[in-house]
């Protein structure tokens, strides 16, 4: 069903990790991300697993949503292995483990698979903690923050946060109208799943119209509500809720910066 | 006769998970051919989840729904029939219009059920002759009309399906008060004139004593009680203490009583009022 989609999953608490400013939390995770591709061994793809678990624990994250996070993409973390452990031909001293008539496994195979299906699972686990610990709108507001210093270069950055937040603010209003025409239209006798790829794309057309007609409407209202408020885009806006940067993301940003310097040592010397 | 009948019926939404809701709890109830019920109850009393199960759109948990002697759930049983049986009207059912033409709208659903081309005519006129649908409506846009119009276009497009059954959604939640009289006097002769089966949920008590013979009050997912309406709006008090009002004139009414001035306990309409309070006029004045 469509109501099972979770976006935007935030969850609220006010662990360590929850009260981070977000800008931090967005510039760390990217560096996270980055040290994750520059370690080249186990030793430093392990540190980068222990640091993400010991972050899980900060923030007061269910281990369960973990697993929640990492069902979407399990079919490209089987791919990404497979593709690994089939493909990376070993050297010439290297024997196949296994093999069975043009598939061959070598040892750096196995290793390369083990090795990338974790690095990926690292990177997701680690995004998704972003925005499990933050809300949609303090997110967007940070990437509005973020992106300022590019306003000299007329880049709108105040205009695609105000359209993020609206999208994000918008997505569950319109999932719930799209099931209520879908139960409208079946309940006049469509079909929406049988028949021919023409038939089906035909029966989307009683749904669409509707909802793209919904869609205008609660746009055209909320420009008006917008207006009535005196809405003039970014200029000289203040806000209810300042971004603030605390000692916690000194702390973070000092250990995120030691990690760093660790997967380069590893780099270099292991 | 009985056309529908439901057996211990239970739904509950995100089973498994911590949001699990029991939305209906063990639902048993019997509507008999040709009644017009009233279906009252709070937001989230589970008045909407009922309905959608009386056409098989929403599955239940346990429990069973028969519809004309059939199990809608049941072996050789085509939920698809059973959706032209029982015509189901949504709550601003004007937001589900996308064809061209209003005739092409109020088309849609009897040319699902696979009609010929001179019967689904033969439907879309008479459909629009109940819903008060002008003939120059016809080959206009849908888009084009008012709030009212658009909402009695979407009706005649379920009507034109001529369901046995017809359950209707707050039908004419939004409308003026002219609108609303007009939206649910349409279906009253509809449902006089074609003898089908009406179900009909409302928050207005008003609307649910006028036209109804029975009705249901709806509370946290079970049923409060379903009888005629006479003996429904006797137990006035209970139903205040669920937190849902009785008609303002029966309010009137008692308070009235409280004054000396006895109408009796049975006034839930204006028209009923108004007859008591003159022959209570008559007889002073003898």
């Amino acid at each position: 069903m469509l109501k099972d989609i979770t976006l935007g999953q935030y969850f609220p608490g006010n662990s360590v990790i929850h009260r981070m400013d977000s800008r931090c939390k967005i510039i760390l995770n990217i560096i996270f991300v980055v040290i994750l591709f520059i370690g080249r061994n186990y030793y430093s793809l392990g540190l980068c697993t222990v640091f993400i678990f010991c972050v899980y624990a900060l923030s007061e994250i269910k281990y369960r949503l973990i697993i929640k996070s990492l069902r979407p993409i399990l079919p490209l973390i089987i791919f990404t292995g497979l593709l690994n452990l089939f493909f990376i031909k070993g050297g010439d001293d290297s024997l196949p483990l296994w093999e069975w008539q043009f598939l061959k496994i070598y040892p750096e195979g196995l290793s390369t698979s083990i090795f990338m299906i974790i690095r990926i699972i690292a990177l997701i686990i680690g995004m998704s903690l972003l925005t499990y610990t933050t809300s949609p709108i303090t997110l967007t507001d940070a990437i509005e923050s973020l992106l300022s210093p590019l306003k000299k270069l007329k880049f709108p950055s105040h205009e695609l946060a105000m359209m993020m937040t609206i999208a994000l603010r918008y997505i569950p209003i319109l999932i719930e109208e799209t099931e209520r025409i879908m139960s409208a239209q079946k309940a006049r006798g469509a079909t929406l799943d049988s028949g021919g790829l023409m038939k089906r794309a035909r029966a989307l057309i009683p749904i669409m119209v509707p909802l793209f007609v919904s869609a205008f409407k609660h746009a055209n209202e909320l420009a008006m509500a917008m207006e009535c408020r005196c809405y003039t885009g970014g200029e000289g806006r203040t806000r209810l809720k300042q971004l603030k940067t605390s000692y916690i993301d000194y702390a973070a940003s000092f250990f995120v910066l030691w990690l760093l310097t660790d997967a380069v040592l590893i780099n270099i010397f292991l | 006769m009985t056309i529908i009948q439901t057996k211990n019926l239970i739904y509950k939404y995100s089973i498994g998970t911590p949001f699990e809701v029991t939305a209906i709890d063990d639902i048993n109830f019997t509507v008999d051919k040709g009644d017009f019920i009233g279906i009252i109850g709070h937001t989230g009393s589970g008045k909407s989840t009922l309905m959608q199960h009386l056409n098989g759109l929403l599955k239940q948990t346990s429990g069973e729904v028969w519809i004309n002697g059939r199990d809608i759930r049941g072996k050789g049983v085509n939920i698809r029939d059973i959706r032209f049986e029982v015509g189901l009207v949504f709550q601003y059912s004007e937001h589900q219009l996308f064809e061209e033409t209003v005739f092409k709208d109020i088309s849609f659903g009897p040319r699902n059920m696979g009609l010929s081309e001179e019967e689904i005519k033969e439907r879309v006129l008479r459909a629009s002759e109940y819903m008060g649908v002008h003939e120059s409506w016809l080959d206009r846009s849908p888009f084009d009309l008012s709030g009212g119009q658009k909402r009695r276009v979407a009706l005649a497009g379920v009507i034109a399906m001529e369901p046995q059954i017809l359950i209707l959604d707050e039908p004419a939640a939004g409308l003026d008060p002219r609108g609303r009289n007009r939206v649910l006097g349409f279906i009253n002769d509809y449902h006089k004139k074609a003898g089908i089966t009406v179900i009909l949920v409302s928050h207005s008590m008003e609307d649910i004593v006028k036209y109804a013979d029975k009705v249901l009050v709806m509370n946290k997912g079970e049923i409060f009680c379903y009888n005629d309406t006479d003996s429904v709006f006797s137990k006035a008090k209970e139903i205040t203490e669920i937190g849902l009002g009785v008609p303002q004139i029966t309010r009137l009414a008692e308070k009235l009583k409280q004054r000396g001035v006895d109408l009796g306990n049975d006034v839930y309409t204006v028209e009923r009022a108004a007859e008591r309070i003159l022959s209570l006029i008559k007889r002073k004045n003898e």
